[in-house]
Formats: C-alpha cells, sequence, structure tokens
C-alpha cells in the first residue's frame, strides 16, 4: 500500500552482497528474541506477548531497508506496530479533506493546516 | 523521579575488560556490575522507557526494535570479543545493581558452567539455500502429439523437476547438517526463513548454528560444498546466542 506521492528513500540501491558487512536483521532477533539466558528480570514483559510480530518478522523482514526495498512496509501503516500511528492519521485526514472536496464538486477550502506532505491542487475559480 | 532501571545484555568472567562499545540500548552507557567471579554487563536505562507497559509497546514498534535489537546485539558482540560471555534474552530488566548482584549470587554456579560451555567457541550460522535446478533442456515433442498435450507434457515435467529439486535440496541440507554438527561442539537448527524474509528465490533448506572452537573445518565443509544442490552461506562469528542456556543442553 504504498501511496503513488511518497518518495522512495534512496532508490533502489544495487544490492552488492552485503550480508557479511551488517548483520541482518533477522538473523539477530531470531538469536536475541528466541535464544539466550531467559531469566525473569523484575521488569516481567513476556517476549511470547509479541510471538504475533515476531512471527511476522520472520515471515517477511529480512532488513527493514531491504524490506522496504522489496515493497514490504506493512508495519508503517499498521498502527499497533507502527509509531507511524500519527502519520497515518494525518494522512486519513488529507484524503478524507480530498474526498469531500471531490464530492461537493470544487476544490477544498484551504484551512491553514500544515500541507507540507502533499501540496494540494487548487485551482482559481470564481464561483 | 523514579530511578533508572537496569538492563542486562548478558554474563561474563569477572575478569573480562568492559566491552569495547560506545552505547547501548538508549544510548545508555555500557557498564559491568561485579559479583561471585561474574560480571554482569548492564546498562541503566530509563525508567518510564523500559517500565512494562512501554516496553510491550515499543517491542511493536518496528524502528524501536531494530535500533534496540541492533545496540543489544552490539553489546553482546563487543562482550564476546574479549572472552567467554553468556548472552542473556532481550528485553531482562532489572530494578537495580542490587538485584543484579542477588541473581549472580543465586544462579553464579549455572552461569559458570554456561560460560565453560561456550569458552573459546563462537557460534557460526549456516544457511542453506536450495539451488534451482538447471535451467530445463529443449523439451522433446512427442511426435504425433498435439500442441495442447505438448504444453501439459512440459508442465508436468517441469513440476516434477521442481518437487525433485526440493526434495533432494532437503536430503542435501539434512547430510551438509550432520557433517557440520559433527566438527562442531554442538549445533542447534533453525526453522527456515521465509523466501520473503530472505528476499531470495530460493527456498532455505538449512537455518543452524554451531558452536566451534575454530571455524576451519566448518569452512572446510561449506567449500566441499560449494557446487553441490545446496548453496551454503556462512555468517558469524556470533556471541554464542544459540548455546547459552542455565540447563545441561
Amino acid at each position: 500500500m504504498t501511496s503513488g506521492g511518497l518518495p522512495v528513500p534512496g532508490g533502489r540501491t544495487r544490492a552488492a552482497d552485503h550480508r557479511q558487512e551488517s548483520t541482518n536483521l533477522a538473523d539477530i532477533l531470531e538469536r536475541i528474541l528466541d535464544k539466550g539466558i531467559v531469566i525473569a528480570g523484575d521488569i516481567r514483559v513476556n517476549l511470547l506477548d509479541i510471538e504475533l510480530l515476531t512471527i511476522k518478522i520472520r515471515l517477511l523482514v529480512a532488513s527493514v531497508d531491504k524490506a522496504r526495498e522489496m515493497g514490504i512496509d506493512w508495519w508503517e501503516h499498521d498502527p499497533s506496530l507502527s509509531s507511524g500511528q500519527r502519520d497515518l492519521a494525518e494522512e486519513n485526514r488529507m484524503l478524507r479533506e480530498r474526498i469531500g472536496a471531490l464530492e461537493a464538486g470544487r476544490t477544498a477550502e484551504r484551512d491553514g493546516g500544515p500541507r507540507e506532505a502533499e501540496p494540494v491542487e487548487r485551482s482559481e475559480r470564481d464561483g | 523521579m523514579a530511578d533508572a532501571l537496569v538492563y542486562l545484555y548478558a554474563v561474563t568472567d569477572a575478569g573480562l575488560p568492559e566491552p569495547a562499545v560506545d552505547a547501548g540500548v538508549d544510548g545508555a552507557r555500557v557498564r559491568r556490575v561485579v559479583g561471585h567471579g561474574l560480571a554482569a554487563v548492564v546498562s541503566s536505562v530509563d525508567p518510564v522507557r523500559f517500565s512494562e507497559e512501554s516496553l510491550r509497546r515499543s517491542l511493536e514498534d518496528l524502528q524501536w526494535l531494530e535500533t534496540t535489537a541492533r545496540a543489544h546485539h552490539a553489546v553482546v558482540d563487543a562482550a564476546a570479543r574479549s572472552g567467554p560471555v553468556a548472552p542473556v534474552r532481550f528485553a531482562t530488566v532489572y530494578l537495580d545493581d542490587d538485584r543484579i548482584r542477588g541473581l549472580l549470587a543465586e544462579r553464579g554456579a549455572e552461569f559458570g558452567a554456561a560460560l565453560d560451555r561456550v569458552r573459546g567457541r563462537v557460534e557460526w550460522g549456516v544457511k542453506g539455500f536450495a539451488v534451482p535446478s538447471a535451467a530445463p533442456g529443449e523439451p522433446e515433442p512427442a511426435p504425433g502429439a498435439g500442441p495442447g498435450a505438448s504444453y501439459l507434457a512440459r508442465r508436468l515435467a517441469e513440476r516434477n523437476r521442481a518437487a525433485r529439486g526440493q526434495e533432494e535440496a532437503l536430503a542435501a541440507a539434512e547430510a551438509v547438517h550432520r557433517e557440520l554438527a559433527a566438527v562442531a561442539a554442538a549445533s542447534r537448527r533453525y526453522p527456515a526463513q521465509d523466501p520473503r524474509l530472505t528476499g531470495r528465490r530460493e527456498e532455505m533448506v538449512l537455518n543452524a548454528a554451531y558452536l566451534v572452537a575454530d571455524d576451519e573445518a566448518l569452512r572446510h565443509v561449506v567449500e566441499q560444498h560449494a557446487a553441490g544442490t545446496v548453496r551454503l552461506e556462512l555468517t558469524g562469528p556470533w556471541a554464542p546466542y544459540s548455546f547459552a542456556t542455565l540447563e545441561e543442553p
């Protein structure tokens, strides 16, 4: 669900074999989430609680960059997984605005809100 | 304001120097808590950000998880460079240094045994990918067969070849694993990673970790199979994550 207007960060880098240099995130997570000595600390966070997340990661994410390169960016749109929830809300708000404007058969009134993400085209039309 | 919490990365011998790493999780300084002949590698961390509630939320945030996982790994990795290390599972947090000292006192013997099992050894990861079968030869047109029948025959042959290739690759992976395990002090298998995870078209047929004193024999086995039906990839050396356990394996 990549929205068309978003810039692709860095574009598609030529994937020379970086595997030796930068350790694969999946390999790290496999080890630090699943292996290592299990002792009950004082702050009880049961990693099983996040099993769903780790399963998703196991399935889908090699490294965040690589995943993005592959077009896998669901966590950025999944409010339960992403800190980008606010962006989503903002995007929703703008989309609703656009839809409202289109349905009204005219362009949206500028409401003075921040529009850094996407300039709304606005034709100056006399009513 | 609440006191800082203590994030535990790993336990090492008491004699080891401070891990040579700039910062640990959340940018915190890495230090050691020494007791009972052991040293706990720790960081003081923010009591709010590392509270149960925040941690649970943060763990669902992939950006946070990646940054923190890499930071955790960097500390364990640095510690492992100077001696035996028993890595502790991600996100193990204590209230204060006294609680850490209590842990070292209570479970010192087990930590000692865990360190002895990995002393002088490192972990190597080996992943095996099924090599796609060689380009199919020209399909032999069956004499007299119509284009539809030829097409179906070709499809069937392709499917059979793929299934056979898969079986062969899995069998080869088993054989490779046995050879690798034979030159290792211990071995552990992981579930194969999904192709979407590896970002490769070849199916992963082997995902394993081996504990070795010297990687030469391991490399030798890997090289011997360079032209086989399974393409092997070596990752490491890792701190002995897969072999750090408080129970006898």
